[in-house]
């Protein structure tokens, strides 16, 4: 048994502190058995198996002395990898940093603050290796199974870049952090993340290009005489970590160390520091605002209407969510437009993409103007009737989604106005398809709990989702002229009609208010 | 000393002795009657304390009351509107506090009270008045313009008191509103309360601490098991609990009697 205060025993407070955010997040607060938590991320990841088969099985018999072609496009993927978990690894900070938490029991404590952040952000280093290890499973496992033993050396790659995404992760944030202070850190952090992590998207739509080939495409510029010229020979440290992977044990320790001794520099640099940080981001001075035209009421709609607009204008990590949400759907439209050969044709795909966006995008800002409403009591006790509510919160919605979608479809119908036409319908309809489901779905919560939204109904989630992708296959397929686009469209009311029935209220009602 | 806000007072209510609230044989049950055919009137420009133990029902009579939930049987008026037929004429009348200040983190105090003037429909030069004096007032105008995300409680409860009066109700319900505030604080939202209550507005609260009711309220219920055990002023309670002293005596008393019976 560790002595109290030891890092053995701060470590293992930390990681149960951690198991158990996890478990509440996989089990949505023990409302639902972990078992079966566990059976669903199960099935999922031996689902998950069958893609990663299609995509990585030829690749199992390189040799274990690849060209530099070769470890050029592994590499690619090692650094795409790296960016998608120091995205994560920011996020992560960036909460820590900004959340009171037990800062004030910790830093009141004897412990030092070094040791104790040290067995913090080493703690963060171990979650993002489990994360990464989960992540790069399926992929390793079909090398490993199709190409042998050798391949297992990628899970230590992928542990090692999760610990260097981590150490990174740290030292960016404090940098920023240093550098903007307090105040602005917590949004450019934010909106980094969110660009790291799309970066690694649109990555991935490169490696599929590379992966299918053909004319013109990314595959043909790797392989070409003059980009191979100008890279390192195969023996360059460049390429250690994709050494690493095809099984060269050398290389593979070296990448390992190179990851730990980064991690405890940034432990050694930034922990004795990172709780002064901290203390000085919750404790921040309060954002001033001029006093001016804030009485200009005209109706209680409309003062409900302008609320909503002002809080959903100030969230920080709204706005870094529906950044993300906007740029994870750019490598799936660039890849379509790719298959597209006809202008015509990328036209239905924006189309498509604008509606999917559309859904997201209100159902997210749906849940925080219905069910993140901070103040129900003040709402359900004013003079208003409960429909009058819904209907300035589903107005707020729509008008919030109008701004930020409203340019987009302005320059779609400069291009085309039959397809701004079908981009629009689709998007509002998508858009008042998945507020009805929050509507249907609604449970009062702190709007801080916006991140956790999904927990609190998996039904509403994926109804959101496949409502959002079956009004936009309807939207493109009418767009495109095709009958199909009905057949589409029955097929999301079928989805409303199941998550109707599912829901705990079927009615409209106005939120907590009882008359 | 009038409190902001208060310039179309309520002699009139006095005058014509409507009450300001009147509950016929309310009840409301969870897994057990947590509220039980409670019949309970409070004079208008009255300040009436509601005590009670743990469970009485007191907060959810209040509740029942603001519209926050629905009674299985009884009826509500306020100032003479029916509150289970015109939900909206009655809120208009009200406001509510509740012990657990529920503000916007995001928004600055005068956001605030321009949001709650907003819903309740106020005249905006009206509202902005109101609002500017009570922030005035209740010593928040060095924060008006700050988020209220880095607010103490206090600072919380006063911008939520603020709120309930900006639209100047006629009848302000309070439930626990004291807890958590420090002397000044306390000080000063008990003083808000009685500046309103002398402006001809009423006031209902209920709480833990009896030295504030015994100190501020005209007349006092006592609740327990949901159901009216007592009634009237410090005195007359005094004498139905056949013993004299403090309150918080009288209280003992009376709900160790009402448990017996």
């Amino acid at each position: 048994m560790s002595a109290p205060a030891s890092i053995i025993w701060l470590a293992r407070q930390e990681l149960r502190l951690a198991w158990r955010d996890w478990r509440s997040l996989m089990t949505a607060s023990e409302r639902r058995p972990l078992s079966r938590a566990l059976l669903v991320l199960a099935f999922v990841a031996v689902s998950l198996h069958l893609p990663a088969y299609a995509m990585v099985a030829r690749f199992a018999d390189v040799g274990l002395a690849p060209d530099v072609t070769q470890l050029f496009s592994l590499s690619l993927v090692v650094l795409l990898y790296l960016s998608l978990l120091l995205s994560q690894a920011m996020e992560s900070v960036t909460r820590t940093l900004y959340s009171r938490g037990d800062l004030d029991l910790v830093m009141s404590s004897p412990v030092a603050p070094a040791r104790l952040f040290s067995v913090r952000i080493a703690a963060n280093a171990v979650l993002m290796a489990i994360m990464a290890l989960v992540l790069s499973s399926p992929f390793i496992d079909v090398l490993v199974l199709v190409g042998g033993p050798r391949w297992l050396a990628g899970f230590g790659v992928a542990v090692a870049v999760a610990v260097v995404a981590s150490a990174v992760a740290v030292a960016l944030t404090v940098g920023l952090f240093r550098l903007l202070g307090p105040r602005r850190t917590r949004l450019v952090a934010q909106v980094l993340a969110a660009v790291i992590g799309a970066a690694f998207a649109i990555g991935i739509q490169i490696v599929a290009i590379v992966n299918y080939g053909g004319p013109g495409g990314a595959a043909a510029l790797l392989a070409s005489p003059t980009l191979t010229a100008h890279l390192p020979a195969a023996g360059s440290p460049l390429w250690l970590p994709a050494r690493a992977v095809f099984g060269d044990l050398a290389a593979l320790v070296a990448v390992v160390a190179i990851a730990l001794a980064t991690l405890a520099a940034v432990m050694a640099a930034f922990a004795p520091r990172l709780g002064e940080y901290s203390l000085a981001a919750v404790d921040l001075i309060p954002t001033r605002h001029r006093h001016q035209r804030r009485f200009r009421i005209q109706s209680p709609r409309w003062a409900m209407r302008r609320k909503e607009w002002l809080l959903l204008r100030r969230d920080p990590w709204l706005v870094s969510q529906t950044l993300t949400q906007l740029l994870y759907l750019v490598p799936p439209a660039l890849l379509l437009l790719h298959n597209f050969n006809g202008a015509s044709g990328s036209m239905v795909v924006v189309v498509m993409v604008l509606v999917t966006v559309g859904g997201q995008l209100a159902g997210a800002l749906a849940w925080l103007a219905i069910s993140g409403e901070d103040a129900p009591d003040l709402v359900a006790t004013a003079p208003l009737v409960g429909a009058a509510v819904v209907r300035a919160k589903v107005e707020a919605v729509m008008g919030a989604l109008a701004v930020v979608l409203g340019p987009l479809l302005v320059i779609v119908a400069v291009i085309s106005p039959y397809h701004a036409a079908f981009a629009a319908v689709g998007v509002a309809i998508a858009a008042l398809s998945t507020i009805q489901i929050q509507l249907w779905f609604r449970a009062q919560a702190r709007r801080s709990h916006f991140r956790r939204r999904h927990t609190s109904s998996r039904i509403a989630t994926f109804a959101e989702a496949l409502t959002s992708f079956s009004w936009a296959a309807a939207a493109g397929l009418a767009a495109a002229g095709s009958g199909l686009a009905a057949a589409s469209a029955v097929i999301a009311l079928l989805i409303l009609a199941g998550a109707r029935s599912a829901s705990p209220r079927k009615a409209l009602a106005s939120p907590g208010a009882v008359m | 000393m009038a409190s902001p806000g208060t310039e179309h007072r309520l002699d009139m209510d006095r005058a014509g002795d409507l009450p300001a609230l009147r509950l016929r044989g309310l009840t409301k049950s969870f897994d057990r009657p947590a509220v039980d055919a409670l019949d309970l009137t409070v004079r208008a420009g009255e300040f009436y304390a509601l005590l009670g133990p743990n469970g009485a029902g007191k907060t959810t009579t209040l509740r029942m009351v603001v519209g926050l939930l629905r009674p299985d049987a009884g009826a509500i008026e306020v100032l003479g509107v029916d509150a289970l037929a015109e939900p909206v004429a009655a809120k208009r009348l009200m406001a509510w506090v509740s012990d657990e200040p529920m503000i916007y983190e995001k928004l600055t105090p005068l956001e605030y009270l321009a949001f709650v003037a907003g819903l309740w429909g106020i005249e905006p030069a009206a509202g902005e008045r109101a609002a500017l004096e009570l922030i005035d007032w209740l010593g928040l105008a060095a924060h008006a313009n700050e988020r209220c995300e880095g607010f103490s409680r206090g600072m919380r409860q006063k911008v939520a008191l603020a709120g309930a009066l900006v639209h100047d109700p006629r009848l302000i319900i309070l439930d626990e509103p004291l807890t958590g505030l420090d002397a000044g604080t306390a000080r000063q939202v008990k003083d808000v309360l009685q500046a309103r209550v002398a402006a001809g507005g009423t006031v209902i609260m209920t709480t833990h601490i009896l030295e504030v009711a015994e100190r501020m309220a005209e007349r006092i219920g006592v609740l327990s098991r949901g159901r009216l055990i007592a009634e009237g002023t410090l005195a007359e309670l005094s004498l139905r609990a056949g013993r004299g002293g403090s309150l918080e005596d009288v209280f003992l008393t009376l709900v160790a009697d009402g448990a017996a019976a």
